[in-house]
């Protein structure tokens, strides 16, 4: 095995790189790239298509469903999962200078995952599975869309393995000294949580794959929806774990940010391990068959403890910049860090971004939409794609780009070609998904359905006119998905034309900003906070974010409170 | 640094920064009075949505609502033929979803309880009242049964809002809430 044990040592950072691991980080970046395009050009037909404006094209009903199922399979399943199998292999291998176990195992994987993927596509185009990403049962698609499904989700378990195996290798050789970094154990999370997720999958779409074939009877359409969101939103949650790591990753090797405290980051992380899995919950809210005491307990992450989670994340990322910025001399004044930071690297402002979005677009409208008795006002309206824009989109994609402007150089070993483009990219994307999200959660708060092709009803023998509030909604929603395109072509753009025509860098460089010190494995810094025990800017953001999130709370109970009493 | 092993070895011995124990105490209380928002709201508040549900045959519920139909229509919708049912308050009442129908068309009185039976014929549909706006899941083989409490008069349509096939967006009904 000779392959096995070839590195070459990268001169910006000094780890020892293994080469089958940096090629599978990049046949995984490069497939994830591709369904991000094919899954991004779906998603602007679909919201031009409920846009209502005459002077856009619109997609005709058949086709819009079905598009709409792809959209959100490449999107949300593909792009993500391929990216998250490329974050893994970089945390294990890369960050512990060690080297990837069996990579034909993880070829094998990667190559399940590439089939499953472009079979569900098929399956689609072939127009008998318009069933939408979730599949509910009694609705059936044809079987080999869940077959696919089962080969990715098996494909994507074995590159959890790997990764697993990795982690031991490293502790035999002994390849790091004391516990495995932050980032690394941000992706120990996000895999833990890939296991329970892709076995929840497993148990619910191998039965169905057999009763769309005529081995089963019949599935309860209430156990597949519990058991396929085991599925559905935990998988959402290996994503907040990822882009947490990411975030950390970029603060550290951007701007050399160090964790406040390992302790209270990996307790965090913890929290996220313990409790994040209840939240099937969120999608049973108005069900029948499923009592309120259950529904309370889980919806909430028991006492929101995953929650609390992402709290504490939310303080101690912008916490770990501050302090970094701090101890380079920008101490004036509450925010100087802040206007100070490196605002034109693609890397640093993309997870800015991210952090900011996720936790005021996403996270907040998480929280309350998962509220039993609010759901009533929102359940299956445009406010849930409203929110998991602002999470999938606004939060985990745009720190997976942010990330690959440090990838490109340091795995790729190309530097980035138009710099210009780069550095306006991803607040372009940003904004444009800022919009998309806020748009849909308010078309959502004034009852727009989701998943609906026709918001005039034209074709319906009983009329109903939603209010001309929402269409304004609607029309702003597709002006900023096609922003949002711009931006994801941009960031198309960039990677591929950086990959294939971008300088070859070979030697000392740069990636995108000036690195940090070098790690260098045994190197080690202090904690962020040792030095610098006040950081006033976080406090004052962290203080904004909280009463954003307690009267956007409150508020809601209001809504609800004026509806048709219940009982 | 967040991409190296930790400096010191002992990390988790480690002693907190009193402004991370500050927002940690707030976060978690934060979450505290969530949870506790949403068991207050069964007492005291008025929207909750029932915890009463039966499994069902299709053909028994669709007879129920027939046999309900029957009873208590009152005219019919224009010239879709579709009956509109006047229900005494206090009573059961049905609604039946399927491919792409809400039937009957109800006819409630201002603040009279009802107890509405929501059941599926075939696929799963979504129950969204609007615009008023309350939202429930329809499954087959469930009767989901809630008390519910018109608080003001007009029409009000229920629109489909869990996709059900092609014929999705066509799937409307009418409640009509009259004054006493």
């Amino acid at each position: 095995m000779a392959a096995n044990t070839a590195f070459r040592t990268c001169p910006d950072t000094g780890l020892k790189v293994h080469l089958p691991a940096q090629a599978l980080i990049k046949a995984n970046a490069v497939a994830a790239v591709v369904f991000l395009l094919v899954g991004g050009v779906l998603g602007l037909l679909v919201a031009l298509t409920r846009s209502e404006l005459d002077f856009l094209p619109a997609l005709p009903a058949e086709s819009f469903y079905a598009v709409l199922t792809a959209h959100g399979m490449d999107v949300l399943l593909f792009w993500i999962v391929f990216f998250e199998m490329a974050v893994l292999y970089f945390a294990s291998a890369i960050l512990l200078n060690c080297r990837l176990a069996a990579p034909w195992l993880a070829w094998v994987g990667f190559v399940l995952m590439l089939v499953g993927a472009i079979m569900a596509n098929v399956a689609v185009i072939q127009g008998e599975s318009s069933v939408m990403f979730t599949s509910y049962v009694p609705m059936k698609a044809a079987p080999h869309f869940y077959l696919a499904l089962i080969l990715f989700a098996v494909g994507a378990l074995i590159g959890v393995g790997v990764f697993f195996a990795t982690l031991v290798i490293a502790r035999e050789e002994r390849t790091y000294e004391g516990s495995v970094p932050l980032v690394t154990f941000g992706a120990v999370t996000a895999a833990i949580i890939a296991v329970f997720t892709l076995a929840s999958g497993a148990i619910i779409l191998i039965p169905t794959f057999l009763w769309s074939l005529g081995y089963i009877a019949h599935i309860d359409s209430m156990t597949y929806k519990l058991v396929w969101w085991a599925m559905g939103h935990s998988s959402q949650q290996i994503n907040v774990s990822a882009h947490v790591a990411v975030w950390y990753a970029i603060a550290a090797i951007v701007l050399g940010a160090k964790p406040l405290s390992e302790k209270v980051s990996r307790s965090a992380f913890l929290l996220y391990i313990l409790f994040l899995q209840l939240a099937s919950a969120h999608h049973l809210l108005v069900e029948p068959g499923v009592s309120s005491e259950w529904k309370i307990f889980n919806t909430s992450y028991a006492i929101y403890l995953a929650v609390l989670g992402s709290l504490i994340h939310g303080m101690s990322v912008p916490g770990a910049i501050e302090a970094a910025q701090r101890g380079k001399g920008y101490t004036r004044g509450v925010f100087e860090w802040l206007t100070k930071a490196p605002w034109g690297n693609p890397a640093f402002s993309g997870m800015a971004l991210s952090l900011v979005m996720f936790g005021f677009l996403g996270g907040i409208s998480g929280v309350v939409m998962g509220t039993e008795q609010i759901n009533l006002i929102m359940h299956n309206t445009l406010y849930v794609p409203g929110h998991f824009h602002g999470t999938v989109v606004a939060g985990t994609t745009l720190a997976f780009m942010a990330i690959t402007y440090l990838v490109v150089p340091l795995i790729f070993q190309r530097e980035i070609l138009f710099p210009k483009m780069a550095q306006w990219q991803p607040y372009v994307f940003g904004l444009g998904v800022a919009g998309i999200s806020l748009f849909m959660m308010g078309a959502g708060t004034l009852g727009v359905a989701r998943r609906h092709w026709d918001s005039n009803f034209s074709d319906a023998t009983l009329t109903f006119e939603y209010p001309a509030a929402a269409f304004l909604m609607l029309g702003l929603n597709g002006l900023f998905a096609i922003m949002a395109a711009v931006g994801g072509a941009m960031y198309v753009v960039v990677v591929v034309g950086s990959i294939l025509f971008g300088k070859r860098r070979e030697g000392a460089g740069e990636p995108a900003q000036q690195p940090a010190e070098p790690p260098a494995g045994a190197a080690v810094g202090s904690y962020g906070n040792a030095g610098t025990l006040h950081l006033p800017g976080t406090y004052v953001l962290v203080g904004v974010f909280f009463v954003a999130f307690v009267l956007y709370y409150f508020v809601n109970w209001k809504y609800l409170s004026e509806v048709w009493p219940l009982s | 640094m967040a991409i190296a092993p930790p400096e010191r070895r002992l990390w988790w011995k480690e002693p907190l920064d009193k402004a991370e124990i500050i927002w940690i105490t707030i976060a978690f209380l934060w979450g505290v009075v969530m949870f506790l928002a949403m068991i207050y709201w069964h007492i005291v508040g008025e929207q909750n949505l029932s915890n009463e549900a039966y499994r069902i045959d299709p053909e028994v519920f669709a007879a129920k609502a027939e046999e309900m139909t029957e009873k208590y229509t009152v005219r019919e919708e224009g010239d879709t033929g579709i009956p509109v049912v006047h229900p005494p308050p206090g009573s059961d009442v049905y609604l039946i979803s399927r491919l792409w129908e809400w039937w009957p068309i109800l006819e409630l009185e201002k603040d009279q309880s009802y107890r509405l039976h929501l059941s599926s014929m075939d696929w799963q549909h979504g129950f969204s009242l609007q615009p008023t706006n309350i939202n429930v899941q329809v499954h087959p083989n469930y009767d989901l049964v809630m008390t519910i409490k018109p608080n003001e008069a007009g029409t009000f349509s229920v629109v489909c809002n869990e996709f059900c096939g092609i014929g999705h967006h066509t799937m409307v009904g009418r409640i009509y809430v009259t004054e006493r």
